[in-house]
């Protein structure tokens, strides 16, 4: 079978699954502006329900605003964000608050609270939401559990500052994992990881997603990450969507804008 | 010069807002009651060392530099109602104060800029608990309560100090000297230092979290935090006492 063949049957494949299933997260001419700077032009996005989009853009080109949007960290100028039907500049706190325990995030830097363990990282989103995992007396179940999906249950006491970057990481999947959120999203995964233990989150990821059936929002600007994880790929360009497909189909592409991140 | 003065009117508006963030949140649920205690004890009983020994160090040396004038005088009687008449009204809180915001204010602003430059804070809102409440309200009311508590602590030993030098160079017995200090001290005395001691431990919590929670720039911005939260801490640690003594002076005449 030729090349084009293949590419044919996966779109045809990557449609039909767009058909049978619905956005859990949908972006509409958002835009954004620091000042003078215009970092989101009218972007538009679907994240469709288990799947894997990867979002790549230079740094700076907007995709860590963009997804701080999506969880109502910061408001865009103008533009419609709805995640799992509800639209997130409409909500009262209460609300949101609730919504966001059914969105997991990973953050670039891991974001783990320095003063606490491990354990009390992974117990603090349990706090606020614990009612929605049923009445649990005690969490160290839950906490074990979350630690063994990363492979780290030995961890489970130390501070963060004992804990390698990779291991940091994996901590933070393991406290985005703890309240089975129904979306993921990953902003930068393997950014400042060597090689080896980025493809290992990146296999840790592929997993997850496997396991519980979450759909994922992965902002990365690492193309072997976007290669082995996404199933369908946005390029975030001057504030906008500039290109979308798999990955097969943009990195064949001649447009040099979209050539321009493929490079090696 | 303009731009300068802009900013620091711009400074004080945002701080006004801040600090009526925390009065409107204040009384909603949920309250952290554990994360105050944990915020007492880090702010209250590590700070006693410091204290106690500043204090300690003032009264020492208060007493010890206003002797000589006082024997000229034939005074050095008065020596116990003067050292603990200004201990316990003026030097003791201001210092006390002084001391917390160097410690506590640059603390807070260095703590909570490292969370905020790292996103530990953005985590904390992302994973549905307020970190306003869960992080500043804390923070505030834990300095506002602990901070009489350490006035008291640092009154006590200065005056102590002072005792020690009257009790070696003038061979009077500690029971008469703290005798005639408290016969000394009246009501007036205790009550205007009391409550300006809460208001100064407000300020110090509430300049320390807004310095640190609005922290911007990366890494820089943190010791910019740290350090610009004392500096204003102890500028206003200045004006509330002006403020305390000229309404103590209404209700009391100084």
């Amino acid at each position: 079978m030729t090349n084009d063949a293949n590419t044919y049957q996966e779109t045809v494949k990557s449609l039909d699954k767009k058909e049978e299933k619905k956005a859990v997260i949908r972006i509409r001419d958002v835009r954004k502006s620091f000042g003078d700077n215009h970092v989101l032009n009218g972007f538009n996005l679907e994240l469709l329900e288990g799947e894997n989009l990867v979002v790549m853009g230079k740094s700076g080109s907007g995709k860590s605003v963009m997804i701080k949007c999506l969880v109502g960290l910061m408001l865009p100028d103008s533009g419609y964000i709805e995640v799992m039907g509800k639209e997130i500049a409409s909500l009262d706190h209460e609300t949101l608050d609730e919504l966001r325990s059914d969105i997991g995030f990973l953050f670039q830097g891991s974001a783990l609270y320095d003063s606490m363990t491990v354990r009390e990282n992974l117990e603090f989103p349990l706090r606020r939401h614990k009612e929605k995992l049923g009445k649990i007396s005690d969490t160290t179940p839950l906490v074990l559990e979350a630690l063994e999906n990363v492979g780290l249950a030995d961890a489970i006491d130390l501070m963060p500052a004992e804990l390698s970057g990779g291991m940091k990481r994996r901590v933070a999947l393991a406290r985005t994992l703890i309240l089975k959120p129904k979306i993921i999203l990953y902003d930068e995964p393997t950014s400042g990881l060597d090689p080896i233990t980025a493809k290992e989150i990146i296999e840790l990821m592929r997993t997850i997603q496997k396991k519980y059936g979450t759909s994922s929002l992965i902002i990365t600007h690492d193309v072997d990450c976007a290669r082995v994880i996404s199933e369908r790929m946005v390029l975030l360009v001057d504030g906008i969507n500039y290109a979308e497909g798999t990955y097969s189909e943009l990195s064949a592409s001649t447009d040099p804008k979209v050539e321009a991140f493929f490079k090696k | 010069m303009v731009e300068q003065i802009k900013q620091f009117f711009i400074q004080i508006g945002d701080l006004s807002r801040f600090a009526s963030r925390f009065f409107k949140e204040f009384y909603k649920p949920p309250f952290e009651f554990k994360e105050l205690l944990h915020q007492c004890y880090q702010m209250g009983n590590r700070s006693l060392v410091l204290v106690g020994l500043t204090g300690f160090i003032i009264g020492l040396v208060l007493t010890l530099q206003s002797r000589p004038t006082m024997i000229q005088f034939g005074a050095v009687s008065w020596m116990p109602n003067m050292v603990g008449i200004s201990i316990v009204r003026e030097i003791g809180p201001v210092i006390t104060a002084l001391i917390c915001a160097g410690r506590i204010a640059s603390g807070i602003g260095a703590e909570l800029g490292s969370m905020r430059v790292t996103e530990q804070i953005d985590a904390m809102e992302v994973s549905g608990t307020n970190p306003f409440k869960y992080l500043v309200i804390t923070r505030i009311l834990a300095t506002t309560l602990m901070l009489p508590l350490l006035v008291v602590f640092g009154d006590l030993i200065a005056l102590y100090g002072s005792a020690l030098v009257e009790n070696i160079k003038g061979q009077v017995s500690f029971q008469l000297y703290f005798n005639t200090v408290f016969n000394a001290l009246s009501f007036g005395d205790l009550v205007p230092a009391t409550v300006k001691s809460f208001f100064f431990g407000f300020v110090i919590g509430l300049v320390g979290c807004y310095k640190g929670y609005y922290s911007k720039k990366g890494t820089a911005g943190v010791g910019v935090a740290a350090n610009t939260a004392v500096v204003m801490a102890s500028l206003l640690l200045f004006v509330v006492d002006f403020i305390a003594v000229f309404v103590s002076d209404i209700f009391y005449e100084l």
